[in-house]
């Protein structure tokens, strides 16, 4: 039987998230008061300004998937510490909490060595605090084979590869991305669900990252042709 | 327009998930209310955004309030209040709200299981809140309001369910959820429909405007917080360099005395140029006129000092221009610096910006590519649609993440 049409043990169902910005009211105008709202905010804070920003932005090429790295930087001037904070590996986080403290501990570093008085924003390009609200829904694709997946895959929003790859595995706490997990253990394609878990999403946008993984795909099926 | 219409521009998925958000709401009635059927932002995107809703299967409703001319007086004197100019507010036109307010309550009939209420001329009817869900939206920038008008309106604001504002720098101290919508531009609307090169070539020679120069344009109101003299400066720096021409164009706003003040300070900085335009456009020809002007330009400009969201910026990376804004209000949003366009600090800085564009017309290219790939993901009519859709999801949950 081909690796394209072999039946997986369970089928794959495609879900897909979109988000629905509030805002927090919080603004910080310097890095003592970053610091300070960043350890006081609900998750779905950090993670719009981490890997929401990622989600907004990626249609440009690889840049660092952080606004806080950003701000310090474009706003504030602070290049070392928006470098050291644009240097996070995000994906090395599984939790929001553990990435949270990542970014304290940056940023408090750089406050408690550096001897230069603190930088203010100019009025009106403050650091706005924003929650992400999720909406996580059935698109209504499920897959029974890579045959389907990859085509399923062609159809989908970036949105929902978004959803697989970054959201289920970081906000919900899932230690793996959906699609590498699925592979692994009802496609029968360990060498696959690998790959996948291998990419560097932070060195792809969202487009070719689908066509990564459709390549992936297609080169292990085609193998056994 | 047919949803589907879209599918050419955003994509068959995005619109396909617009179906699937909107089947959550298919037994929801919402009502829309504001002030008036036609003229302004806030008729633009409803005439824009009902249809749509309805085509998406969600049955919605515009309603518009009925009240004398002396409401309007009043609201108008609000509104420029909200925005931060310094306008006489007195008790009277508070005590004058109330009394017109309470006819408007009257005459209103309420019927939506979603009431959605823009902007502050209706924001009375909460009045009639029953078990139905309400939503205000604040179109107004309200980033630094007359407090007095605030606080009164505030009374009112609290009330409702939830608000929902424009840019994150609107947001103030609230006793109810704000959630930010952002502006959108459509793409089939005159202002940014794809134009033929003669619909482009005939609006040069209206204004006579040769082809022989590269054109750095700037389109906004002749308003000070523009900075339409530090654009000629910056202008004058590249022309040491690159022989250019500049465009100013804007339209003629009825109720803005500076502006003449703005275009006599234009025209003596122009002097004798022959290659700077200041075009003052006719209101009924603005669209069409703006969208060629945009489209003819090699560089954009938009060298504002204070900013609300700057749609201009979004028009014009729509047309794959190469843009060079400052670094303020909502411009940040929509440019990231060096990949979809340049953000600049002062008349050298824009000026040097300028030159490096038009002297590598490739990476001006690129920036134009990546500007527009950016507006159609965030900041077109679907994506306006998908965030009220999710709005009205969202009225009654409080959760990070919600299931649907």
């Amino acid at each position: 039987m081909s690796r394209w049409t072999q039946k997986a043990k369970n089928p794959f169902h495609f879900n897909t998230s979109v988000a629905l910005k509030e805002l927090t009211g919080k603004k910080a105008r310097n890095l003592r008061e970053l610091v300070g709202i960043i350890k006081e905010v609900p998750g779905s804070v950090i993670y719009y300004h981490t890997h929401g920003f990622l989600q907004r932005q990626h249609s440009f090429s690889p840049d660092p998937p952080n606004a806080f790295a950003n701000w310090v930087s474009q706003t504030l001037g602070e290049y070392k510490l928006g470098e050291e904070l644009a240097a996070i590996d995000i994906c090395e986080f599984s939790t929001i909490r553990e990435l949270r403290g990542k970014i304290v501990q940056v940023i408090e570093n750089h406050l408690f060595e550096s001897k230069e008085s603190l930088r203010y924003a100019p009025p009106g390009r403050e650091f706005e605090f924003i929650k992400a609200h999720s909406f996580v829904f059935p698109t209504g694709f499920t897959a029974h084979n890579l045959k389907e997946f990859e085509m399923i895959l062609e159809k989908v929003t970036i949105y929902s590869i978004y959803f697989h790859i970054f959201e289920a595995r970081l906000r919900l706490e899932k230690g793996v991305n959906d699609f590498s997990f699925w592979m692994g253990t009802s496609a029968k394609a360990q060498e696959v669900a690998k790959k996948i878990a291998a990419l560097d999403p932070y060195t792809f946008n969202m487009e070719s990252l689908r066509r990564k993984i459709i390549d992936i795909i297609r080169k292990w099926c085609n193998e056994s042709n | 327009m047919k949803v589907t219409d879209y599918e050419s521009i955003v994509g068959k998925d995005v619109v396909y998930e617009l179906g699937l958000i909107s089947k959550k709401l298919k037994n929801k009635k919402v009502q829309c209310i504001n002030s008036t059927k036609q003229g302004g932002g806030v008729a633009e995107i409803l005439s824009r955004v009902i249809p749509l809703l309805n085509d998406l299967g969600v049955t919605t409703t515009w309603d518009v309030i009925e009240a004398e001319p002396e409401f309007y007086n009043i609201t108008k004197a609000f509104h420029n209040a909200l925005h931060g100019s310094s306008v006489t507010i007195t008790q009277s036109m508070f005590d004058k709200f109330i009394a017109i307010g309470e006819g408007i309550k009257k005459r209103t009939n309420i019927y939506g299981d979603i009431v959605f209420i823009h902007d502050p001329q209706p924001i009375m009817l909460i009045d009639k809140k029953s078990k139905n869900k309400w939503i205000w939206r604040c179109h107004v920038d309200v980033s630094s309001p007359n407090m007095e008008v605030w606080e009164f309106l505030k009374r009112f604001i609290d009330r409702y369910d939830i608000s929902v504002f424009s840019s994150p720098n609107f947001a103030r101290q609230l006793e109810i959820p704000q959630f930010l919508v952002t502006p959108s531009i459509d793409p089939f609307s005159e202002k940014n429909r794809e134009l033929t090169q003669e619909e482009i070539d005939g609006v040069l020679e209206k204004y006579e405007i040769a082809k022989d120069k590269p054109i750095i344009t700037q389109v906004s109101r002749f308003d000070y917080l523009k900075d339409p003299v530090g654009v000629i400066e910056a202008y004058r720096l590249v022309k040491k360099y690159v022989d250019c021409q500049l465009i100013l164009a804007g339209n003629r706003a009825a109720d803005d005395p500076e502006m003449d003040l703005v275009l006599a300070d234009i025209r003596e900085k122009k002097g004798n140029d022959p290659d700077i335009h200041v075009l003052l456009i006719e209101p009924e020809k603005n669209d069409l006129d703006i969208n060629a002007i945009q489209r003819a330009s090699n560089v954009v400009i938009q060298k504002s000092i204070r900013e609300g969201f700057a749609i201009t910026v979004t028009e014009a990376l729509w047309k794959e221009k190469p843009v060079v804004a400052s670094a303020v209000g909502g411009i940040p949003q929509q440019i990231r610096h060096r990949h979809s366009g340049l953000l600049c600090h002062t008349v050298g800085g824009a000026a040097l910006m300028i030159r490096e564009l038009l002297n590598n017309p490739e990476y001006a290219k690129r920036l134009g590519r990546n500007g527009k790939e950016h507006i159609r993901r965030n900041f077109l009519s679907t994506r306006h649609l998908r965030d009220y859709l999710l709005l009205f999801l969202a009225i009654d949950k409080t959760e990070d993440i919600i299931y649907l």
